[in-house]
């Protein structure tokens, strides 16, 4: 009888994957948020309390992910990192987007020499690693958390440039865009009224992406001793004093905040990938919006 | 009087589109121009609009030289053409409501104080119900966009009038409606008309005379069938 089964509709599987995916990412972003949000003011504990007498001690109901080698709970510098490498990371990926968006709307909407020239320069740009640009800036001031956030930033916005400078090309060359020179805009109203507004949701979607990106750069920032302060809880600096425990087999310092890095940005990425399915349009048909 | 000389034209020097047209409209005259799909019809009208830069020849408006093309052109020779495309879907920005398209070419040019007024207006002068004019572009119909396309091209008081296909996606009724508006507009203020289409009856019917685009000493060799710049985007970096 097994020839006589409904088959199942195509595309119906992988639909409901996305569907899932798209839950879990969404409860676990929001559960990260309102837990960074939420656990500084309302505990009130002392992420920074050292107690030399509970260093280096596993998991327990006490301490769910254990302590540091200074006794200082795991779980709250994790949270309390959290914080700090999201801030960095929205705060860097705005920047880098702000960035990008003037100047791919800049090239595209202008067009002729003055496109040719930033491309170009936005090719040089490129040219250069991007982790080694980041850390010359860094290096260029004192540790702390707006050095790397204007590191990252300024080394992240050329694919956003990209994008935009993309995007605006195909619009320009849509009918109402000359209707509205007809109409007698301006260059800076058409780019104002028509062509930012239809890149937005592009760019949006490249900001979305780029957190978990810079959050991982502000990890290695801070792991290689450039970013944060080493007192200071993140992402990275939390791993990167973990370094010296995790050879005398003290696994639990190194894999909470290495899941730490890990949960939140995949739940972002996957958020982000679920908007851009949205935006696609062969997409959109499939799912039927 | 708008005069179109020796017009080379097209997305490609090597292969322009339009070649060596000359083509006069006589003040308030209505121009029918006529041709096949793909032969560069729609690009002489652009380039007779101002939103394509010919690569040789002169648009003459009312005696005075084009002084330029697209946003090199002065606001007021630009706004002396009220330009009306063949797609209302394509020629609407899908994020204003249709009382904001209407008025925009109003705000763009400085003048906002009574313009929402203004655009109701003339959305009824086109036969457009003010209930659509808080709607968006993709909660009409073509026809009714083409109504709000039209009206955007009428509320700076255009003295030439350019037709692109107006009337090729909509039904008999509609077309018979929009050309009803546009000929009591040009009986009110006297404005020229270029129509260019491929339906020899309507533009018979509507305009003082048609012209083949063949007549138009154009050498079409068949080979110059460009499709306007939508498809061509500069080099992908």
């Amino acid at each position: 009888m097994a020839d006589l089964a409904l088959p199942t509709a195509p595309g119906r599987v992988a639909r409901t994957a996305r569907t899932w995916k798209l839950r879990i990412s969404a409860t676990l972003v929001a559960g990260f948020v309102l837990a960074v949000l939420l656990v500084p003011p309302l505990v009130g504990l002392d992420e920074q309390a050292v107690d030399l007498g509970a260093k280096l001690l596993p998991p327990s109901l006490d301490h769910p992910f254990g302590t540091d080698d200074v006794g200082r709970d795991l779980l709250l510098r994790c949270v309390y990192g959290l914080r700090v490498s999201l801030l960095v990371g929205v705060v860097a990926a705005l920047v880098a987007t702000v960035l990008g968006t003037a100047v791919g709307a800049a090239a595209g909407a202008l067009g002729g020499w003055t496109d040719r020239l930033v491309m170009r320069c936005v090719d040089a740009f490129s040219s250069v690693p991007h982790l080694l640009l980041g850390i010359f800036i860094v290096a260029l001031f004192r540790p702390g958390v707006w050095p790397v956030v204007v590191s990252v930033g300024l080394t992240h916005w050329v694919s956003t440039a990209r994008i935009v400078r993309a995007e605006i090309l195909s619009l320009r060359a849509r009918p109402y865009i000359d209707a509205a020179v007809s109409g007698g805009a301006s260059r800076l109203r058409l780019a104002r009224r028509h062509l930012i507004p239809g890149v937005l949701p592009q760019a949006g979607l490249a900001a979305v992406l780029m957190i978990p990106h810079a959050i991982w750069h502000e990890s290695a920032l801070s792991f290689l001793g450039l970013g944060l302060p080493t007192h200071q809880a993140s992402l990275g600096t939390l791993v990167q004093s973990a370094r010296g425990t995790l050879l005398a087999g003290d696994w639990w310092p190194t894999l909470f905040p290495g899941l730490f890095i890990i949960v939140p940005t995949l739940a972002i990425a996957g958020l982000a990938g679920a908007w851009r399915e949205r935006l696609n349009p062969r997409r959109r048909s499939e799912l039927m919006l | 009087m708008l005069e179109l000389l020796s017009l080379t034209a097209g997305y490609d020097r090597r292969a322009p589109v339009v070649r060596d047209v000359t083509l006069t409209l006589a003040p308030g005259e209505a121009v029918g121009l006529l041709g096949p799909s793909g032969c560069g019809k729609s690009t002489l009208a652009r380039v007779a609009a101002l939103l394509h830069r010919p690569d040789s020849g002169r648009v003459v408006i009312d005696g005075e030289p084009a002084r330029g093309y697209r946003h090199r052109a002065p606001r007021a020779q630009r706004t002396a053409f009220g330009v009306v495309f063949q797609q209302p879907r394509q020629s609407a920005d899908p994020r204003l409501r249709l009382a904001d398209l209407i008025a925009e070419p109003l705000r763009a040019t400085g003048r906002p104080e009574g313009a929402a007024d203004k655009a109701a207006e003339t959305a009824d002068t086109v036969g457009l119900g003010s209930d659509l004019l808080g709607r968006r572009p993709h909660e009409v119909s073509d026809g009714q966009l083409q109504r709000a396309c039209l009206a955007r091209a009428l509320i700076l008081r255009p003295r030439y009038l350019v037709c692109d296909e107006m009337t090729a996606m909509l039904d008999a009724s509609t077309t018979a409606a929009l050309v009803g508006v546009v000929e009591e507009y040009r009986r009110e203020t006297g404005a020229a008309l270029l129509a260019v289409g491929h339906d020899r009856v309507l533009l018979d019917r509507w305009c003082d005379r048609t012209v083949e685009w063949s007549e138009l000493g154009s050498r079409h060799d068949g080979l110059a069938t460009a499709k306007p710049p939508a498809e061509q985007s500069p080099s992908v970096r």
